[in-house]
């Protein structure tokens, strides 16, 4: 039981992670329409930008600032140039250039900042919590703790900018109707050059706590697979959805690592590890059996 | 005026649904074809047909599947890998196990068993669409490859999954050389192509573009959506199948699962977008150029760095072509989003034009 | 007019039909005879669409009973709709923007078609034959409907006018017993307009095809349709011959109120 605790705790804990690079894709998707594959390329290009940045003798709080005007700035670069070209595609045409954005992304980045893996020291350390660790006896990691409590920060800060500012209402008018979001007086395009912004910053933060868990490499583009499932769950749309669903995937996921395989061992035998990479998004498949709309979405019927 | 369609009056409708209804293109296609029978077996090298016209030929075999489920049906999968892994472990398995199995037969089963997998994993397009069906074709690629390495029964038991494809044997002959790979290889997907072209044009094509322009008025006119996009999988997924049969077989020669990455997943799914989604000739040329592409910028790189005094390295060439691929991509989208195809269009339409401007 | 007015074919029993909160359609019942010409009309929002959308299943009324050819059911599917012989335009063009105007109508008789996928894909004799067959039938209405120069023209590079054209067209080419138009002659110039009201009647009057319409244009409604209905805010206000629908003081009233 105190092994099951320790397991689920530490899969929320990183479930958390994984809610942090979804909020990215949920920000984009809620302002503009577009699902952007390239995320988890951002979340890359950020840590690689502030360990790029550090190496040349910069301390971390620079890096840090010149990484957010980096991230910025690609945003605005990645709207103006390309996003506002496709304006009147189809949204699987806008999703396929992400991909290719990912792509350049990937390319560029490293020739820019260097290719080999790097390790980044924010400053937290990725120990057990002693306190825990002899009163119950479980393993929860002070880094995957503060980790979390960075990512449940930035949500909540994110979630009233939304609320309270008048460009966070005029991006929630923008998921619901352009043509509202107009009247409130703030062009279209400076709309998406923010949220594009607002995203870069989310993959910041997500590159940076990834980056110092599991070292800046080209892995950290992988976070993007990893957050997929958590839409599905929460539905593309939902900000709770993004942390509901991160959450339930943290937690599934390393559950299913732990008590599958043996399972599957004692049936088939041989080995069966390494069943995170599928798992999840078999679980989102079972969710869609039986919510399509996602936890947090709305049932939608196609008007003609 | 090379390419003239006046003059070339159709007296009945069946003449004007001829698999090319233009006389020139009739002409070329078969021209080709005498070309890529008759002429290259006799003078290209060894380096050509196994690195670049086998590929090729395989590579525009799959990307003829992923253009039947996305170009024309609208489906979007980014799990075309995996059933091209399915298709090369099905068929090594009929060969290891089926005593006597032509080694034809071996390639159909291939894509049969592709088909059937591709049936169960396009299922959820019953009840979702866009992006959430892309997902859930990547819990294909990843649950397929997974099975194929964990599952030691698909591989025979060799270590970490790898199958090294038997020989193959038509006839008593055996089919050793590149050359006679390639021969094989092109009647291949000779045969496939054409039957492509005719399921496109005909009224099951009809059926998978109208779910793909407007599915709400597509099942008002009596389509049932389920079952035609279904058929999309399982068709797409019969061609990456046996795609990857021929990968395995008349290609590469042994084979391991995590070979059919995500990686090349998007790679074919490059091919259609820089061929022309919605094309069978742009599935051709979508993958030709992104085979070709890096085989250039291989030369082309080293040559300018050492031009300009530039340090080079290897790695470095590979982010350059991720780089350009990324680009492309985009620029393809924005600019020609009908691809390399509705380019050689707009060019026989100039041509027929020719020497007048208008 | 050769046709003659039949006995019910389509009887819809109490409607209701809910969006979250939104009431689209409340408690409606009417018919439509056949060969008849019957004409929904109303103020915007009025749910003039739901209904249609109901009659051929793309929405499925909470409450309410659908009787067609005698068949009681609680909600239609689409593709069974069609096979039954109910064919469609929509208010906003619903045609298939990659394809060409033949190919667009050629889909119309999909469900006509037997030859699978194989035969298809083989070409074989009746895959062959088919295509042909029904090919003949396509340019049958490609003559009817005037369009026979574009007819290998891709639908989107139409103008407006003509796609709505080509949509009936597609609808037409299912040979249906009912029709079903929403606002077949909206955004259409005079000359238009009087192109598509001959092309309904002479549908109507040659082969004895049943026409609902939606349409906003006093005018040609009072003049073709035989029963007109009409709806406000998701309710029926009128039902009846043209003349009696004019003089009903609550449909003035709605008219008026909407500013008509
Ligand atoms: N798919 C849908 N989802 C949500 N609400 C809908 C949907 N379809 C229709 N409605 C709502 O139902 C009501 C009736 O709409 P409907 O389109 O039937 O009106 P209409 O009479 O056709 O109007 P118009 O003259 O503008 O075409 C409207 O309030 C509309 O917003
Ligand atoms: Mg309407």
């Amino acid at each position: 039981m105190r092994f099951f605790l320790e397991v689920l705790i530490s899969g929320l804990l990183s479930g958390v992670m994984y809610s942090l690079v979804a909020l990215g894709f949920v920000l984009i998707y809620k302002a503009s329409g577009v699902f952007n594959f390239a995320q988890g390329a951002m979340v890359y290009l950020a840590a690689l930008s502030v360990v790029g940045v550090m190496e040349k003798g910069a301390p971390l709080w620079l890096a840090v600032i010149v990484a957010f005007i980096v991230m910025t700035l690609f945003g605005i670069a990645t709207e103006k140039f390309v996003l506002r070209k496709l304006v009147n595609q189809p949204p699987i045409a806008l999703f396929m250039a992400t991909i290719g954005l990912a792509f350049f992304i990937e390319g560029l980045a490293p020739m820019v900042f260097g290719s080999d893996p790097r390790a980044l020291d924010i400053g937290i350390v990725d120990e057990p919590i002693e306190a825990i660790l002899n009163r119950w006896g479980m393993v929860i990691s002070k880094f995957d703790l503060a980790a979390a409590a960075i990512a449940a920060v930035l949500v909540t800060s994110l979630a009233l900018f939304f609320q309270y500012t008048r460009i966070g209402r005029a991006l929630r008018a923008v998921a619901d109707d352009h043509q509202a979001a107009l009247s409130i007086g703030i062009p279209l395009q400076h709309i998406w050059a923010i949220v594009w912004g607002v995203a870069g910053f989310v993959a910041l933060v997500a590159g940076m706590l990834w980056g110092a868990r599991n070292g800046v490499q080209f892995a950290l583009t992988f976070t993007a697979l990893k957050a997929l499932p958590v839409l599905i769950i929460g539905g593309f749309t939902s900000v709770p959805g993004a942390i509901v669903g991160g959450l339930i995937i943290g937690a599934s996921e390393k559950l299913a690592e732990i008590y599958l395989p043996p399972l599957m061992q004692s049936a088939f035998g041989g080995n069966f590890g390494g069943i995170e990479g599928w798992f999840p998004y078999v679980l989102a498949l079972g969710f869609l059996l039986v919510r399509p709309e996602g936890l947090f979405g709305e049932k939608h019927i196609d008007r003609v | 005026m090379l390419y003239r369609e006046a003059g070339q009056f159709k007296s009945s409708y069946a003449a004007d649904q001829q698999l090319f209804p233009i006389l020139q293109d009739r002409v070329g296609v078969l021209l080709l074809l005498a070309v890529a029978f008759g002429v290259v077996p006799l003078v290209a090298g060894e380096y050509w047909f196994s690195a670049i016209l086998i590929p090729f030929l395989i590579f525009s075999l799959a990307a003829l599947g992923l253009n039947i489920l996305t170009g024309y049906a609208g489906q979007l999968s980014l799990g075309s890998a995996a059933f091209m892994a399915v298709g090369a472990y099905a068929a090594y398995n009929f060969q290891l196990r089926v005593d006597g199995i032509p080694i034809l037969l071996s390639f159909i089963g291939a894509g049969l068993t592709a088909a059937g997998v591709g049936i169960v994993f396009g299922l959820p397009s019953l009840w979702i669409k866009g992006f959430y069906l892309a997902v859930a074709t990547l819990a294909a690629q990843f649950f397929i490859v997974w099975c194929l390495t964990k599952f030691p029964w698909f591989s025979n038991y060799s270590s970490s999954g790898v199958i090294s494809a038997q020989k193959v044997v038509i006839l008593g002959h055996t089919f050793a050389s590149p050359r006679e790979k390639y021969l094989l290889v092109l009647g291949i997907v000779t045969v496939l192509a054409l039957m492509a072209k005719n399921l496109v044009r005909s009224s099951t094509g009809r059926a998978w573009m109208a779910v793909r322009d407007m599915d709400v008025a597509a099942e008002v006119i009596g389509i049932r959506l389920l079952p035609t996009k279904l058929l999309a999988f399982a068709v797409s997924s019969f061609y990456c199948g046996v795609a990857g049969a021929l990968y395995a077989f008349c290609y590469l020669g042994s084979v391991e699962p995590d070979g059919f990455s995500l990686d090349m997943s998007f790679r074919i799914l490059f091919m259609i977008i820089i061929g022309g989604m919605g094309s069978i000739l742009g599935s051709f040329l979508g993958a030709a150029f992104i085979l070709l592409l890096p085989i250039l910028l291989d030369i082309v790189l080293p040559w300018l760095a050492g031009l300009f005094g530039l340090p080079f390295s290897n790695a470095t060439v590979s982010h350059i072509q991720i780089l350009v691929f990324g680009t492309l991509i985009m620029f393809f989208l924005i600019v020609e989003p009908h691809g390399l195809a509705r380019l050689w269009q707009i060019g026989k339409e100039k041509l027929r034009l020719w020497p007048f401007p208008h | 007019m050769s046709r003659t007015i039949g006995d019910v074919i389509l009887d819809l029993q109490n409607i209701s039909l809910r969006f979250g909160g939104v009431k689209a359609l409340t408690d409606i019942s009417f018919d439509v005879r056949e060969h008849e010409i019957r004409a929904i009309i109303g103020p915007n929002g009025a749910g003039k669409s739901s209904m249609l959308n109901v009659i051929n299943g793309v929405y499925h009324p909470q409450e309410g009973a659908i009787i067609f050819r005698g068949e009681e059911r609680k909600k239609m599917e689409p593709h069974r709709a069609a096979t039954q012989g109910i064919a469609r335009t929509f208010q906003n063009i619903a045609l298939f923007k990659g394809m060409t105007v033949l190919d667009n109508i050629m889909t119309g008789r999909l469900t006509r078609m037997k030859a699978n996928f194989l035969e298809h894909a083989l070409w074989l004799g009746r895959a062959k034959r088919e295509e042909l067959e029904h090919r003949k039938k396509v340019e049958e209405v490609i003559d009817f409907l005037e369009i026979q120069h574009i007819r290998k023209t891709p639908v989107s590079r139409l103008p407006y006018g003509l796609q709505k054209r080509v949509e009936l067209g597609r609808a037409l080419a299912a040979e249906p017993s009912m029709l079903l138009l929403d606002e077949p002659m909206a955004g259409m110039n005079v000359e238009e307009k009087q192109d598509m009201c001959r092309f309904i009647l002479d549908v109507n009057d040659q082969l004895g095809t049943t026409i609902v319409l939606i349409e906003h244009d006093m005018g040609v409604v009072m003049d073709i349709s035989d029963r007109v209905v009409v709806l406000d805010y998701g309710k029926k206000i009128g039902d009846g011959v043209p003349d009696e629908v004019k003089n009903n003081p609550e449909v003035i009233k709605a008219y008026l109120g909407a500013g008509h």
